[in-house]
């Protein structure tokens, strides 16, 4: 199925949880869904007979600057070999979104990492915590307005 | 020898001779821990094998901080490793050397500019020996830093100053 | 009573949550600590194995030990050639699989084509670059069996694949050698009676490695039946790479998504069957990587053939990469699974977001599902199979 095709799917079962696509005029078509519905989206593409998105193969957090922030789902199927990308959009006054760590289990590490890198919140997710760097750092270092520390815990950190 | 150590005044031929043969006793069979961090140990595993052997040197690779002289810092060195990197230096015993394997451990290697977790050097947090240079160093590079330290081990002594 | 949980952490009183484990401690259970230094844990990572007695009831992998700040580099670049180091560095074993998923996914964003010459010579690089991957994969793997014999054989025949490596790029193990549009050098004249020559010297070496490991009593007694992994578990899970060939599951993007030219070579893709202990056990997936190492000779046999001698490697790299604004996801089998790349452009000059999919760092959130159930030494032996490397899995 064309991502096209899947929007369809998904605008006629979700109606207004489903914000946009956009297919034409870009190399990589996606579709974008609201926070607050990702995990039934992501329970029906996985378990609906047409689409079977049963591998999640990418969960990316974004800086767009400006104070907005995203999450990217790369959804593949290995039954039906199609693909689909999935968009949530965040401001930075609500970095919340539903866990799909449910849903695919690949999600937890996943999650844990766009939370560490970009201070996203996903609700749901069983044990959301930092997951590369330590328990006590200070700071979402992939966000573009990062500051480097200058020491920690005692070590000079710039060169 | 902790109890000989830097006790005496001026070199006389008792204290020559121990120092010679205590000094050819510790470069003979340095007792390496295994400590490879990253791309750097695969390098010194190579110079393990027996292409590039290390075992002519007297040198093999020990699990346990306790039973090893020379801590081989093979790796980049981040800030949530640095605090074990210190506790493991801790734990070995006298006397005891530091090779700092790569750029990444002598001064922060290629992420020098933009690393925010990474220490720009391990000398930072213990004292090096020697430095071998690379990125990473060719199994013959870290042969020559192991033949620096055992040059720099005989010039060690038993006397003051 | 108090409970020490973590080398760094507050005293945990043994009615609190323990992080990861997501309930108390049980009065019969225990924390023994694995790591970050430890002989048999492949590099940096801290293993916090929850205990009743010798059996391991939860398994809680901490990482970052390694983390190197790849993605915020990137941002920071001033080209996208500049990537290519860095992308290296993150599977240090097999970097040239790395910079063909670079370098796919770059050319894809940027509308490139490259010739014949320079898309077999990626191959070939890439299918030796897996050989020495498995090579390090199950001679270390051997030693954490405890048998070391296997691992000098390995290492042997790696230095072999290293020598063509030299020879062509001048570097042992971080090459910086694919680029955007081509290659950095030309393939020196003795490039494919080299490659050639491997595979007459490699074929016997793997019923060699037979012989000393695969069918070894004991070594079978260790692996065969120990961390079932079952087919559903593992795609849940995204497992990739003969982890998930080894339970039986029949995926490889070099088949099933292709790229390059692997679309006119002929392979098999071995799977796991289950023959000495259960579908989807340890031994199944270290003997996906042997047949593995096999269909890679083959691949590269044909692809030296059908490689043109005539060609300049350097045509198609482009003067200035300024590519428009878009976004691309790539994917491309490494020796350790899939490989992905997010990179999305602003249309500047500099990458605005290069996201990573490091198949290990998939393979080992996998750990824990394998592991419940078996003994401490298995947790070495399941660790082992999945064979992960640190500098993908931190990045």
């Amino acid at each position: 199925m064309t991502t096209v095709e899947i929007f369809g799917l998904l605008k006629e079962k979700f109606g207004d949880a489903i914000l946009e696509s956009k297919t034409e005029g870009v190399p990589s078509p996606y579709v974008a869904v609201a926070p607050h519905s990702v995990l039934n989206v992501a329970l029906f593409l996985r378990d609906n007979e047409q689409t079977r998105f049963d591998v999640l193969m990418c969960l990316s957090g974004m800086d767009y600057m400006a104070g907005k922030f995203g999450v990217v789902y790369h959804l593949d199927s290995m039954p039906l070999r199609h693909k689909l990308t999935l968009k949530v959009h965040l401001t930075a006054e609500n970095l919340h979104v539903q866990s799909v760590e449910s849903v695919w289990k690949t999600a937890d590490w996943h999650e844990r990492e766009a939370f560490d890198m970009y201070g996203i919140v996903f609700d749901g997710h069983p044990d959301l915590r930092r997951i590369l760097m330590p328990d006590d750092w200070e700071g979402y270092p992939l966000r573009k307005d990062f500051k480097v520390p200058q020491y920690y815990n005692g070590m000079k950190v710039p060169y | 020898m902790g109890l000989l150590d830097q006790r005496f005044e001026n070199s006389n031929v008792f204290v020559t001779s121990m120092d010679y043969m205590l000094n050819w006793a510790r470069l003979s069979s340095l007792w390496g821990m295994q400590f490879g961090l990253a791309c750097c140990a695969i390098e010194m595993m190579a110079t393990g094998a027996s292409h590039y052997d290390f075992d002519r040197f007297g040198t093999f690779f020990r699990g346990s901080p306790r039973q090893s002289d020379v801590m081989i810092v093979a790796g980049t060195v981040t800030l949530k490793m640095a605090s074990r990197i210190k506790t493991l230096y801790d734990q070995m015993s006298e006397p005891r050397y530091v090779i700092s394997m790569g750029s990444c451990s002598n001064c922060g290697g290629p992420y020098w500019e933009h690393g925010y977790h990474v220490l720009k050097g391990v000398d930072r947090i213990i004292p090096v020996d020697v430095y071998v240079p690379g990125c990473p160093p060719r199994p013959e590079a870290l042969m020559e830093g192991l033949m620096k330290l055992q040059e720099k081990i005989r010039k060690e002594s038993l006397a003051k100053g | 009573m108090i409970t020490t949980a973590t080398t760094d952490g507050p005293t945990i009183r043994r009615t609190e949550t323990i992080p990861g484990l997501r309930r108390s401690l049980r009065a019969h259970e225990m924390i023994v600590n694995m790591g970050p230094q430890h002989p048999s844990t492949h590099g940096v990572l801290r293993l916090e194995l929850i205990v009743d007695g010798e059996i391991v009831v939860d398994v809680i992998p901490h990482i970052g030990y390694l983390h190197r700040c790849f993605e915020k580099h990137c941002e920071h670049m001033t080209n996208y050639q500049q990537v290519v180091p860095y992308a290296d560095r993150m599977d240090y074993v097999a970097a040239m699989s790395n910079e063909f998923g670079y370098v796919v996914a770059a050319e894809r964003l940027l509308g490139i084509k490259v010739s014949d010459k320079v898309e077999f010579t990626r191959v070939i690089m890439a299918e030796l670059s897996r050989i020495a991957s498995h090579l390090i994969a199950l001679g270390t793997y051997g030693m954490d069996i405890g048998a070391f014999t296997p691992f000098l054989f390995c290492m042997r025949d790696r230095e072999h694949i290293l020598d063509i490596f030299e020879t062509t790029c001048g570097a042992r193990l971080l090459y910086n050698y694919m680029w955007i549009g081509g290659l950095s050098h030309d393939p020196p004249a003795s490039f494919k009676d080299k490659v050639r020559d491997f595979c007459r010297y490699f074929k016997p070496k793997i019923n060699e490695l037979n012989e000393l490991l695969s069918y070894n009593k004991i070594f079978i007694e260790r692996t065969a039946g120990v961390g079932v992994l079952p087919p559903e578990v593992a795609v849940n899970y995204a497992v990739s790479g003969p982890t998930l060939r080894g339970s039986g599951v029949q995926w490889d993007l070099r088949r099933n998504d292709p790229y390059s030219v692997y679309d006119r070579l002929q392979f098999d893709i071995p799977v796991g069957k289950g023959i000495k202990g259960r579908v989807g056990d340890c031994w199944d997936r270290y003997m996906v990587r042997v047949e593995e190492m096999a269909q890679s000779v083959r691949i590269m046999e044909q692809a030296v053939e059908m490689m043109p001698s005539e060609g300049d490697v350097q045509s198609a790299i482009p003067k200035r990469i300024r590519p428009a604004a878009g976004e691309v996801y790539a994917r491309t089998e490494t020796p350790k699974g899939e490989l992905g790349y997010y990179i999305v452009s602003d249309g500047t000059a500099s990458p605005f977001r290069v996201k990573v999919k490091a198949p290990s760092f998939v393979n080992l959130s996998a750990l824990p599902a394998m592991s419940r159930g078996a003994m401490i030494s298995d947790v070495v032996a399941i660790l082992g199979s999945i064979d992960i490397v640190l500098g993908e899995v931190d990045r």
